[in-house]
């Protein structure tokens, strides 16, 4: 793309950390307002937050504002330097996240052939944040929420792994800017009215992704982590003021950076129909896909982010042993079948 | 030839600092009395690497370290000792007395070896990271070589670890 402007690398740099930045704090607030405020309280027949400017739109900030007044406690027995540390390993992990998704033809951070194999491992990393922060707080419930939160992001990162595989095999590539390409460009049955987005084949494998991405996020039913009535808060126990507000900003940023890679991978990401408008390829899309292209993720970051949150309010709590059974017993196998049949398709065909 | 100008300026600065840093942490993790901060100095060292693989441009490699090295094997490993003993604090018993006196000549050899292999193996080899006729960095070309001549060793590689899972599920099992 020629722009108008040449921008240096530094400032191109730059660009991309605040992009970054935007694009992880701006879908953690809307969820969080929206649907933990607003549409959880609609589904308990009341208002929810009204005071704090028009509907309690402002409350965001007044909440922001509450965490970082308060005091900022390390209980005095815990190891401090990892204590410190555990909140930013795990908001680092949903940083790192948001680099390889791409927003349009040209509006992405970075994207290079191993973008999904990479999306799988930086989300892994987030369970070594709960780790430490479950040791470090020298807290019995911390360290049982910490210790039941590996063994649950463990046993749930499997299935994620392989319900992404068949999209790739369909694909042919690893890289999401190719896979968004792909699922606009191709047709189903010579029909391409609506691209070829692969939840229309890979339904199955949708399906266990996003009860992954719920078990990953330690969202109900799936809350076994934090569950306040068995263990206070978790691995958060110890946690206040500043610090416990970045576990929760990271907790619906990484909501919110799960569902725009889920809408990437299954629901045509940024990408309208190249049909509609006549591109061959990716150098003929016009310009302008640039600024549509990130409200489309937006928007299909919405409706996947606004599921997630509606299981959330309306589900139990799994048992521990029926949330390891069901991931090693149901999601696996069923995640293994679909690649096999997947890839008996691809050939075939 | 190596002209001035290929020495790439920003990624040896880039390459030492990282070095650096991996010096420091592996020292850490055996002088270290705790055994959950050495682990967590280890996977400094593991997270050092990936990003050396990262300037060579071998992005695939990085992301097997990480997804591999730290997401599986550190977080497991933690999940062990804190499951069984991690105590806060200092742990008396966590050094080996005059385990220096060993340590140290392996490490030695070590270094030796791979200097010794590495200077053998490709002498002047220069390798093209960028421009025409680069492949570096392409996944697909990795696979291909791993299921055409590579093959056999690829599966003589599952089959033992398929031996290492069914062993220990058989050491796991009670009855």
């Amino acid at each position: 793309m020629n722009l108008a402007v040449t921008i240096p690398y530094w400032g191109q740099s730059l660009l991309r950390v605040l992009g970054g930045t935007v694009a992880v704090l701006l879908p953690a607030g809307t969820i969080v307002y929206l649907f933990l405020f607003k549409m959880m309280s609609f589904m308990q027949s009341r208002l929810g937050p009204m005071e704090a400017g028009p509907y309690g739109s402002m409350q965001l900030f007044a909440e922001v504002g509450k965490w970082l007044q308060k005091e900022d406690i390390t209980p005095a027995r815990a190891d401090k330097r990892v204590f410190r540390a555990a909140p930013l390993v795990v908001l680092v992990s949903t940083f790192l996240l948001v680099a390889v998704v791409p927003f349009g033809p040209d509006a992405y951070f970075t994207q290079f052939d191993a973008g999904i194999f990479y999306m799988l491992a930086v989300s892994s990393i987030s369970t070594l944040g709960i780790l430490m922060a479950g040791w470090s707080s020298a807290n019995k419930y911390s360290l049982l929420g910490g210790l039941r939160a590996a063994g649950q992001l463990i046993a749930y990162e499997l299935p994620m792994v392989l319900s992404v595989l068949g999209v790739v095999i369909q694909a042919g590539s690893m890289n999401l800017q190719t896979i968004v390409i792909k699922q606009n460009s191709d047709s189903i049955f010579g029909w391409n009215g609506l691209g070829y987005p692969y939840i229309a084949t890979q339904f199955v494998g949708f399906l266990v992704f996003m009860i992954s991405v719920q078990a990953e996020l330690t969202q109900t039913p799936f809350d076994m982590p934090i569950a306040e009535s068995e263990l206070v808060s978790g691995y958060m126990t110890e946690y206040s003021g500043f610090r416990f507000l970045i576990f929760f900003i990271a907790e619906f940023a990484t909501a919110g950076v799960f569902a725009l890679i889920a809408s990437v991978l299954f629901l045509g990401g940024w990408g309208i129909p190249f049909s509609w408008f006549g591109w061959q390829s990716v150098d003929s899309i016009d310009n302008w896909m640039n600024v549509a292209g990130p409200l489309v993720m937006i928007t299909k970051m919405m409706v996947l982010a606004g599921i997630i949150m509606w299981v959330r309010f309306s589900f139990p709590r799994f048992r521990e042993d029926q949330l390891q059974r069901f991931a090693w017993k149901v999601l696996i196998p069923v995640s293994l079948i679909n690649i096999m049949l997947t890839a008996i398709f691809k050939v075939a065909f | 030839m190596m002209l001035a100008s290929d020495i790439q300026v920003a990624q040896n600065i880039g390459f030492g600092i990282i070095a650096a840093v991996m010096v420091l942490a592996a020292i850490r993790v055996v002088t270290s009395k705790n055994v959950v901060h050495a682990a967590l100095s280890l996977i400094a060292v593991m997270a050092g690497s990936a990003a050396q693989y990262l300037l060579l441009s071998a992005e695939f490699v990085a992301v097997t370290q990480v997804l591999v090295y730290i997401g599986a094997v550190m977080v497991l490993f933690l999940f062990g000792v804190m499951l069984t003993r991690a105590k806060l604090g200092k742990d008396v018993d966590l050094d080996n007395k005059g385990a220096w006196a060993y340590g140290a000549p392996v490490a030695l050899l070590m270094l030796g070896v791979m200097v010794y292999v590495l200077t053998k193996g490709f002498k002047d080899t220069k390798i093209s990271v960028s421009g025409k006729g680069s492949n570096v960095g392409q996944n697909s070309l990795l696979s291909d070589k791993i299921f055409s001549s590579y093959a056999l060793p690829f599966w003589a590689l599952s089959f033992v670890l398929l031996a290492a899972v069914i062993g220990a599920i058989v050491l796991a099992r009670k009855d």
